[in-house]
């Protein structure tokens, strides 16, 4: 998510170590780690060294177990710290995630039925290879893909910081005095834990442990908005509290937020929802989850029933005002918020719930994001350029190995640099994969473009993205601020991906009639109009699995 | 990846259903994108202000609308592939 927290995540806690919650939270943990494991042998197939096994869980995920896979990956940890830490900053703003989430299903419902046929037609496994497919270029496709690996990396980076923020405030994350490397051992072994299993497991891993995340997530929030208003009064003394609190000067001198948005913040709320609607399937990781799916269908009926992640994800942003009214004390680092605010007000066993749901939350969508990094390096990095004769068995290799070197490099962005550095990436990340959006859904419904005019299309908006966001200064940084800007010609403060977008757009149209009028050569597309709708038991679309009890989720 | 090319004409044409359909999906990017139709506090519900019970509430219907959306593509293909089982 494009979420600007507005105070350094670096501040280290001191209070001592909260021993029930940190047991509870290593057992959680534990039993995540050996379901982590065991994955590889769920709904196994007898062929199981090629990527659509390792990086695509064997393309046989039903309703059920897509629904946790998307729920899990779309909603990661850095979203439940993020979302409520921006409310609990400035109130309204933050909220945006809610229409946001609502925005994305009619989406997805439109176009991902139809990346899906295409690719179980062809064997696509990332957006790439569709893109090389449909444009007949491979220089589109290594933009796509090389756009997908960087705007992924400080997202897996994100997820690392979510840990962190748990592990801080259980007193583990060590004092200012501790060496790093005491400091850093939760974390790195969290990693390493991470790394392994999805090392060995692949797809599959993250698709069994999400059920253990989302289950216990629903649970904390449940009682969460249940027990905490009721101990703080209601919601007319909690949004009372936090009025008042917005209405004191910030630090820019201006009140620190509002409870609804304002006339002047109405184009960024919007903007804001829209753009990172539009950014989230572009997303490597979500469109791997998405092809992991059995059918047509399955990604259809998940639009109607992923919208509970939305309500609750609405809930748990109330939860930032519940924080301003707690008084919860963040030193100054408006992230630790929630499970500040959870550790306050739960008993300490119930808090090792609510920090493993968290812990665990980052874990399955890292798994998924390197994963699906993995195998855009290896089909449209490696395959495409470095070793075009290789077979599955090596791409299986490749991707796996990869999918640790994606970790590592997250890990180092995480330990190795001030932590605004991967937020800022990550908010430049959504700027970028918005970036290649033309090129898909543009290819998904029409064959119009120029592959040359998409390319140029791309490079403008990823140049212009990132111009503007280095310009966004705040108070806290000089550049990358935050994701807003004023829009070119309205006047108004919005999205900077969205202007970005427009402005791709705008130069991919003017381009592909110039490049029309001159006769440039277009690439030679190897889909057919059919292949967009196929199905499951189409001809020449029929799943390549022994179907292996689908639908029926092992997993509890 | 012949054998598909019969049908795509019967696939482009506009019907009512998919109009209904397609209304089904805009609207809530009309209703969200629409921000100072809900940017206020009052009235609230159990005390939160309307600009969250309201969003929250279109959670709701937005989910109500794509599962219309749902039914009623659903129900168009099963029709055009002559009561075939999806």
């Amino acid at each position: 998510m494009t979420l600007t927290p507005s105070a350094s995540l670096a501040t280290a806690r001191t209070d001592g170590v909260n021993g029930i919650a940190l047991a509870v939270f290593i057992f959680f943990f534990v039993a995540v780690t050996v379901m982590g494991f065991l994955a590889a042998r769920w709904r196994k197939a007898e062929q199981s060294a090629n990527l659509d096994e390792w990086g695509l869980g064997g393309r046989s995920f039903g309703t059920w177990v897509t629904w946790f896979l998307l729920g899990g990956d779309l909603y990661t940890a850095y979203t439940f710290v993020a979302v409520p830490a921006a409310i609990y900053a400035a109130g309204a703003s933050g909220f945006f995630a809610v229409p946001y989430t609502i925005l994305v299903y009619p989406l997805i419902f439109t176009f991902l039925p139809r990346l899906w046929s295409v690719s179980h037609k062809h064997g696509y496994v990332t957006t790439s290879d569709f893109v090389r497919g449909r444009f007949g270029s491979k220089g589109l496709s290594l933009a796509v893909a090389l756009t997908g690996i960087l705007a992924t990396m400080p997202y897996i980076a994100l997820q690392l910081v979510g840990i962190q923020a748990v592990l801080d405030v259980m007193g583990v994350g060590g004092g200012e005095n501790t060496s790093w490397f005491v400091k850093d051992l939760p974390l790195l072994i969290a990693f390493a834990v991470l790394a392994a299993y999805t090392y060995s497991s692949g797809l599959r891993a993250p698709a069994l442990i999400a059920f253990v995340k989302d289950g216990l997530i629903y649970l904390v929030i449940a009682v969460a908005i249940i027990y905490i208003p009721i101990k703080l009064g209601g919601f007319h003394a909690i949004f009372d509290a936090a009025g008042k609190a917005f209405a004191e000067p910030g630090p820019t001198g201006k009140p620190r937020g509002e409870l609804a948005s304002g006339p002047n913040s109405q184009w960024a709320y919007a903007t804001l929802a829209l753009g990172s609607a539009l950014a989230l399937f572009m997303y490597p990781h979500s469109i791997t989850a998405t092809l992991s799916s059995r059918s047509r269908n399955v990604i259809r009926r998940n639009t109607t029933i992923l919208p509970l992640y939305s309500l609750m994800l609405g809930f748990l942003a109330l939860l930032g005002f519940m924080a301003i009214k707690a008084g919860t004390d963040t030193h100054g680092n408006a992230q630790l918020a929630i499970p500040q605010l959870f550790e306050d007000m739960f008993p300490s066993w119930f808090s090792g719930v609510a920090f493993a749901a968290i812990g665990i939350g980052a874990l399955v969508p890292a798994a998924i994001m390197s994963i699906a990094a993995a195998n855009l390096f290896t089909r449209n990095v490696y395959k495409d350029f470095l070793k075009p004769d290789a077979t599955p068995a090596q791409e299986h290799k490749v991707a796996k190995l990869v999918s640790l070197l994606v970790k590592v490099g997250a890990l180092i962005f995480v330990l190795g640099m001030d932590k605004t550095v991967a937020i800022n990436f990550q908010l430049l990340g959504g700027i970028w994969i918005l970036q290649t959006m033309p090129s898909l859904v543009g290819g998904l419904f029409t064959r119009w473009f120029h592959r040359w005019a998409l390319l140029a299309g791309w490079a403008v908006g990823m140049i212009y993205g990132t111009l503007a966001a280095y310009g966004v200064a705040s108070p806290t940084q000089a550049h990358f601020g935050g994701s807003n800007a004023e829009i070119p010609g309205i006047g108004q403060i919005g999205y900077i991906g969205l202007t970005a977008i427009v402005l791709n757009v705008v130069v991919t149209v003017v381009l592909t009639f110039v490049l029309r009028a001159l006769k440039a050569p277009d690439g030679v597309d190897e889909t057919s109009p059919g292949d967009y709708t196929a199905d499951v038991g189409d001809k020449g679309a029929s799943p390549e699995l022994p179907p292996a009890a689908v639908g029926s989720a092992s997993g509890h | 990846m012949t054998e598909q090319a019969a049908t795509p004409d019967s696939r482009q044409v506009v019907t009512p259903t998919r109009v209904v359909a397609g209304l089904c999906l805009i609207a809530p990017f009309v209703a969200m994108l629409w921000v100072s139709s809900y940017a206020k506090i009052e009235p609230r519900l159990i005390g939160i202000p309307f600009f969250y019970w309201y969003q929250m509430l279109w959670v709701l219907i937005s989910t109500v609308l794509t599962m219309t959306a749902y039914k009623l593509v659903q129900r168009e293909q099963r029709i055009r592939k002559g009561g075939a089982s999806t």
